[in-house]
């Protein structure tokens, strides 16, 4: 076997190992704290129970290895994919691994969070590390056994080999591995070595899924749990004046009406009841705060691009001087509404809230803020909480959130009952967090044929893009280049929403350097290649994003999707875009059929480095495109004084079977270290069907939906006589 | 509360719920059959569908009072062991993301093989869709169907 650098370690820092009452190794990894000194184990490890501790490794006396994966599995396939990266290094059969989801532990994992594509670019080298040193004891429990140097033994699949030939399996060695002192180096593989990493693996909870078992939050039960159901405000500003329950009181099943802070909650022994007693509970509302329209962010917002009081997230030369002396001047603005999450599994969680214990379970991007916010609310101490994640129905950034988990603890400990909370899809839709309708002022300066200056403004809802989004492409590119942002507070809740900003931003900017390359007379992709050759060799430290990679994206984009050389009706259209750390480019083929345009095909090449698990790895690619798609093609939501325009399916319409192109996905094959996937496939989509539409019909989309602006979707005469 | 004799799964249940109460709920809350999922409540998503006489059926529509008498079959239910070519076919093609809707495209999926043996890709998404995947596996989703509808044949 290859090797990499020796690894160190602090081991205080990084295990404990314990030989379990049961017979076994149990290796306890703290995946984020792992250089950090003086780190105490997240809990005492002679009380472990099996059942009751974090992300560890688990290895039996029969050779079967249990792996507690860390972090939340909202379904972008972590639950299979950071366990895979263990097992690499520990060296096992992936069939003969159990995985288990690991609680929340909210003192010693910091970064055990859904978010951001971030889970596997910030566990890569801790769980390697983990794997390996695990490995490394069994391997030197199995020499002390033979008597022999560790570095005359080998493992492979977890039987450890020796000179002679003579082999151990790992669980015969668990025991004595137990007492040996934990290695302060070890060697990693050479990636050129991996038989898991790089191979497809089916999720590891395919078997519930597909027969049933209880997985999600809406699934869990306890002893002696009632359902309870909040009663929402029909609209955003109000607030409870009085109601009268007596109604909802009276059917059968009700346990009681509570109300307190203003909010009004069923408690019933089912959901159904619950449900229904919702509706009978007689409210009125009352304004509160301002009861806001649409109408009113659109005036809003222009007026934020149009004025003076726009912060500068990155400022490179004189944009206005460099507009003055341009040839030629291109302005554009692009809006885009809000949008609900629509999480399959809608927002709920079940409570306990006891003078011993604060137990939660159910489905939470953020297990740690979440349990700290609770212990906050309630006053109690961090270490009463105890928060078990469910797998998730879907999280898209709402889960991100723990205002139903912190809304399910306060029922529980003013009802004094164990209780789950569950929002009907009315609830989860209208009463939800959305995403902000953010608008976009783009400015280009060209002079002598070249862009000499970019000026970006962007006017959103209680937020702005954030970190280090001013500082994507085109930035570095372009000698006078200024990003500007500006918010307006509104009282409707707005949040993170897959791709926060990128996933309208990508379509605004790409679409404007397709227009910005026919306005210059050049070819649209080689204006994107000279943007990245003048970034080439840079120093500037918030670049984060690589022209080369970037480069080699877009040349086997242009290669797998036929760029320029397909058949005559078919259209194409072309994006790159970076962010969550990947860089991607995408390619839209349009089609027209029975007098409709039709997308046929997105060709997607991406690059994330190491890809650890290819067929999960391409469901994320395929989702979020479809879902970029879907979104832009579909997604409306508007407010009018304060009332949401969508209730539930019937209204609020979702992109469905027959309306999805093919996806080919291609990696960039590359050693550099993992960056998430859950996100950056879908900033891209739109823009790319955007461009493909151009193509086909010569409209511009400046605004989301797509389908409520029915010449960008029009067909010109030639192509339906055809 | 009137009681119900229900015919789950090859085996008969008593329950007493009021009459108006979702199959969805019966299943979920008095069967623990939580395999059936609640993603809407009106028949918009197909979460929830399972099969009543071997038609696929959106139990959030279906209240207790009209499934009785009825053969009512869940994702539980669909085989003995999980083994049900299209449950195989969804494991070949490692269709789910969150996986939450997959019960109820799994018992869409099976219901219309079981009427169309041989679909064309267009009948396919024509019968698939109704089901919404927000995850947006839908490429799998009509590769596992066109899979079982192979194995099946």
């Amino acid at each position: 076997m290859s090797t990499s650098k020796p690894i160190e370690f602090s081991r205080r820092g990084f295990l404990r190992t314990s030989s379990l009452a049961s017979g076994g190794l149990l290796i306890g990894f703290n995946l984020f704290t792992a250089c950090k000194p003086n780190v105490k184990p997240p809990i005492d490890l002679a009380s472990l129970n099996y059942d009751d501790f974090n992300a560890y490794i688990k290895i039996a006396k029969n050779g079967a290895v249990t792996i507690f994966s860390p972090n939340p599995e909202i379904g972008q396939g972590v639950k299979t994919s950071m366990p895979m990266v263990i097992a690499e290094e520990l060296d096992v059969s992936w069939d003969n691994v159990f995985v288990k989801q690991g609680v929340s532990d909210a003192k010693n994992y910091p970064f055990q969070f859904a978010g951001g594509s971030n889970s596997l670019r910030l566990g890569w080298d801790n769980l390697r590390k983990t794997g390996a040193t695990a490995k490394q004891m069994l391997i030197n429990a199995a020499a002390v056994k033979w008597g022999v140097d560790p570095s005359e033994c080998t493992s492979k699949e977890g039987i450890i080999t020796n000179a002679k030939g003579e082999t151990l399996g790992y669980g015969d060695v668990v025991t004595e591995a137990a007492a040996l002192e934990v290695p302060e180096e070890v060697t990693l593989k050479d990636p050129a070595d991996f038989t898991i990493i790089g191979t497809s693996r089916g999720i590891v909870d395919i078997e519930s899924i597909t027969t049933g078992k209880p997985l999600y939050g809406l699934d869990y039960k306890a002893e002696g749990m009632v359902y309870a159901v909040m009663v929402k405000p029909t609209a955003f500003g109000q607030k409870l004046d009085t109601f009268d329950a007596s109604e909802a009181k009276a059917l059968s099943g009700v346990v009681d009406v509570i109300s307190y802070d203003g909010n009004v909650v069923v408690l019933a022994k089912d959901t159904w009841t619950a449900f229904k007693a919702q509706k009978l509970v007689k409210v009125v509302w009352i304004q509160d705060t301002n009861l806001e329209s649409t109408a009113d962010h659109d005036k809003l917002l222009n007026g934020l691009l149009d004025g003076n009081d726009l912060t500068t997230q990155r400022k490179d030369g004189d944009v206005n001087k460099a507009f003055a002396e341009a040839d030629e001047i291109l302005e554009r603005n692009y809006e885009a509404p809000f949008l609900p999450h629509n999480c399959m599994e809608p927002m709920n969680f079940y409570a306990n809230v006891t003078p011993d214990r604060i137990h939660l379970v159910g489905p939470i991007q953020t297990p740690n803020g979440t349990a700290k916010s609770i212990a906050e609310m309630l006053e109690r101490d961090i270490e009463d909480v105890h928060l078990e994640m469910t797998r998730m129905g879907g999280g898209f950034g709402r889960r991100l959130y723990g205002d139903f988990a912190m809304n399910a603890a306060k029922i529980s400990s003013v009802a004094n009952l164990p209780i789950k909370l569950v929002y009907t899809r009315e609830d989860d839709i209208m009463s939800g967090m959305f995403r902000p309708p953010t608008k976009y002022r783009f400015k280009a300066g060209i002079k002598d044929g070249k862009i000499t200056a970019y000026h970006l403004k962007e006017a959103s809802v209680n937020s702005n893009m954030y970190g280090l989004i001013p500082h994507f492409f085109p930035a570095g590119a372009i000698d006078n280049y200024q990003v500007d942002t500006a918010n307006y507070q509104s009282n409707i809740s707005t949040a993170a929403w897959r791709a926060p900003y990128t996933n309208f931003l990508a379509f605004a900017e790409q679409t404007f350097f397709d227009e910005l390359a026919e306005l210059m007379e050049v070819d649209r992709i080689q204006l994107r290649l000279d943007l990245l050759q003048n970034v080439k060799g840079h120093s500037d430290e918030n670049i984060k994003y690589s022209p080369e990679r970037m480069e080699e994206c877009i040349h086997m984009a242009v290669e797998k999707s036929n760029w320029g050389k397909q058949p005559e009706g078919v259209y194409q259209g072309f994006v790159n875009y970076y962010c969550h750390n990947t860089h991607v480019a995408e390619v839209a083929d349009v089609v027209v059929e029975d007098g409709k345009p039709v997308v046929k095909k997105i060709t997607c090449v991406v690059d994330c480095g190491i890809v650890i698990n290819p067929s999960g790895a391409k469901n994320q690619i395929e989702g979020g495109i479809i879902d970029g798609l879907g979104h832009a093609m579909y997604g409306d939501f508007s407010f009018k004084n304060g009332e949401p325009s969508a209730t539930n399916f019937q209204n609020y319409r979702l992109i469905r079977m027959k309306e999805i192109p093919e996806i080919e996905t291609h990696f960039i094959k590359n050693d550099i270290p993992p960056t998430g996937l859950g996100e950056p496939a879908l900033p891209p989509a739109a823009g790319a069907v955007a461009n493909a539409l151009h193509a086909l019909n010569g409209k511009r989309f400046y605004s989301q939906p797509f389908i409520n602006n029915p010449e960008g979707l029009s067909v010109p005469k030639k192509e339906i006589l055809g | 509360m009137p009681t119900y004799q229900l015919n789950v799964n090859g085996m008969t249940k008593s329950v007493d719920v009021s009459e108006d109460t979702p199959l969805l709920w019966v299943l979920r809350d008095h069967l623990d059959l939580v395999g059936t999922k609640y993603g809407c409540g009106i028949s918009q998503c197909g979460a929830c569908t399972i099969h009543i006489d071997g038609t696929a059926t959106r139990s959030c529509g279906m209240t207790i009072a009209q499934a009785e008498g009825k053969s009512i079959t869940t994702i539980e239910g669909l085989s003995e062991d999980g083994s049900h070519p299209v449950q195989e076919a969804w494991k070949e093609i490692d269709v789910p993301q969150c996986g939450y809707c997959q019960a109820g495209q799994i018992m869409t999926a099976s219901a219309f093989l079981e009427k169309n043996a041989n679909p064309t890709a267009s009948e396919i998404k024509t019968a698939m869709h109704g089901n919404i995947c927000r995850c947006a596996a839908y490429g799998r989703i009509y590769k596992a169907v066109e899979t079982a509808s192979k194995n099946m044949g």
